[in-house]
């Protein structure tokens, strides 16, 4: 094999490795629960976990509705738990990634 | 111009003459004197170069790596425990192809604490990708770092180098050397231009994630392919360095009275000065013994191993490390390159471990005791440590 240089020069950003499918477990916010207090958002050391319009997603109460969701990004999530260990709320599920993407 | 100088200030002159640009070090004896002499140099205006100053010798690779990726030629000193906590930048330099030169200063590992020469801290960096030579005097570490720099950055080869001196016995001691004409060294060394630099008309990604199906063995592959090359330009370079500057090491391998030898002592470093003079006065006496002081243990020299094989009757190894594997690690891989082309027996000596003196008068009994396996033809054992307190049989 022939390279241009001796050692990889990349010219497209990380982000074109999606590591999500290192996943064992998948992180399921339950929004019925969540009251937007960014504690994951905070924590996600991948960083995997963003924020959405507040309306795109159910809320506990109409209030929380003005403030931005969270959303997980399964492209980029590896697993980890930390998001569910840290929700103060227990607004995530950790359940067996079944290879089906459900 | 011929001065008196150690063999850290010979370091020193070497990265001065190269035109070196960045120098980013930590101190450890007996490494020190190499970088103070340099930030002399800067400080009086007469090396052109950055100085960075860091928290450690992991934070100096990795900032002669950063500044080497700009592709400007960088330098760096250090000893034992400093270029252990390197290890992991120094296979970061290697694997992004980076022609950086090193200087270390062969110092033991602790516990328990010791600043004196013996090799382990460079044989356990043996495997990290960089070319390692061992010097014999002040003047051929000075050229060998000259001679590093031209091999390192051809664009074949592209690797780092570390060129390793004895502690103290080299490092702390003055000796005559031939400081070369700046002119010469100019038209003997160009100025560096390194293919794959940061470079913003070429924005790209610099060692980022590859998968499995990506071709990562492939450039290892082609790696393996460049360090197999380097034998061949290190002949070329010194050739070009004998035309310039009169001066010639050997190879990889340099041969003393190696003719029609009996038995051959395998060495490196400081010992082999101290062996010539012992060879010198056995041979007066009728007994034929030689000697090939490895200079260049990577690129491993096999082809001029299995040579020299054949011109005697047993090789005596001496090692100043040793490997917890089997014996010393020039040993070891002595016996490797030789197997299924000579039968000759081999013996590893292990001596000077922690700085302990390897005299003239117990080398001459190592001496002795190969020309006894060259004629018997077989080792009594095949690892022995030489020189241990309280040993009869090797007491001077
Ligand atoms: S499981 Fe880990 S990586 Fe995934 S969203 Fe939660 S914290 Fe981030
Ligand atoms: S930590 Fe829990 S409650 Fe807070 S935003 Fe995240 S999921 Fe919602």
């Amino acid at each position: 094999m022939e390279f241009e240089f001796p050692t990889p020069l990349t010219t497209v950003p990380s982000t074109a490795n999606k590591t999500g499918v290192w996943r064992t477990f998948r992180p399921v916010i339950n929004y019925e629960k969540c009251i937007r207090c960014y504690i994951c958002w905070k924590f996600c050391p991948e960083p995997a976990i963003s924020f959405v319009p507040g309306d795109k997603y159910p809320a506990p109460s109409e209030a929380f509705l003005k403030r931005d969701a969270v959303e997980i990004n399964y492209d980029y999530c590896k697993g980890c738990g930390i998001c569910a260990n840290e929700c103060p709320k227990g607004a995530i599920d950790f359940v067996l990634e079944r290879g089906d993407g459900q | 111009m011929k001065t008196m100088i150690t063999g850290n200030e010979a370091a020193a002159w070497g990265a001065r003459l190269a035109r070196v640009k960045v120098v980013s070090a930590y101190p450890i004896t007996p490494q020190t004197k190499v970088v103070e002499k340099i930030a002399e140099f800067i400080a009086n205006g007469e090396m052109d170069a950055r100085y960075i100053r860091v928290e450690s010798e992991h934070s100096a690779m990795a900032a002669c790596i950063s500044a080497e990726n700009t592709g400007v030629r960088t330098f760096t000193a250090t000893s034992a425990h400093g270029l252990a906590l390197m290890h992991e930048m120094l296979m970061w330099a290697a694997y992004a192809r980076l022609p950086i030169v090193m200087a270390v200063i062969n110092r033991a590992m602790a516990p328990p604490w010791s600043i004196w020469a013996d090799h382990q801290d460079s044989m356990a960096q043996r495997d990290t990708g960089w070319i390692q030579i061992y010097s014999e005097s002040n003047q051929e570490e000075l050229d060998a770092v000259l001679m590093l720099y031209k091999i390192c950055e051809d664009k074949d080869v592209l690797l780092p180098a570390m060129t390793m001196m004895d502690a103290f016995i080299l490092s702390h001691t003055m000796e005559p050397v031939d400081i070369p004409d700046q002119k010469l060294v100019d038209d003997f060394l160009p100025e560096l231009d390194l293919p794959h630099r940061l470079d913003i008309n070429r924005p790209a990604g610099h060692g980022s994630l590859i998968m499995p199906e990506g071709p990562v063995m492939e450039y290892r592959k082609a790696m393996a392919d460049a360090f197999a090359g380097v034998r061949d330009k290190i002949l070329k370079v010194e050739e070009e360095f004998r035309e310039i500057f009169g001066r010639e090491y050997g190879g990889l391998v340099e041969e003393y009275r190696t003719e029609d030898a009996d038995a051959i002592a395998v060495v490196s470093s400081t010992i082999a000065s101290t062996s010539k003079e012992v060879v010198d006065r056995m041979r007066e006496r009728g007994l034929k013994v030689g000697l090939a002081r490895v200079r260049y243990f990577r690129p491993f020299p096999h082809r001029e191993l299995r040579e020299i094989a054949k011109k005697t009757d047993m090789l005596g190894v001496i090692d100043r490390s040793y490997t917890f594997g089997y014996g010393g690690a020039l040993y070891a891989e002595t016996k490797g390159v030789l197997y299924g082309h000579s039968d000759i027996p081999v013996k590893n000596y292990i001596m000077g471990i922690g700085g302990r003196d390897v005299t003239p008068e117990i080398l001459e009994k190592v001496f002795m005791d190969m020309l006894k396996i060259a004629k018997d033809g077989a080792v009594d054992t095949e690892v022995e440590w030489v020189g241990l307190i309280g040993d009869e049989r090797w007491s001077a």
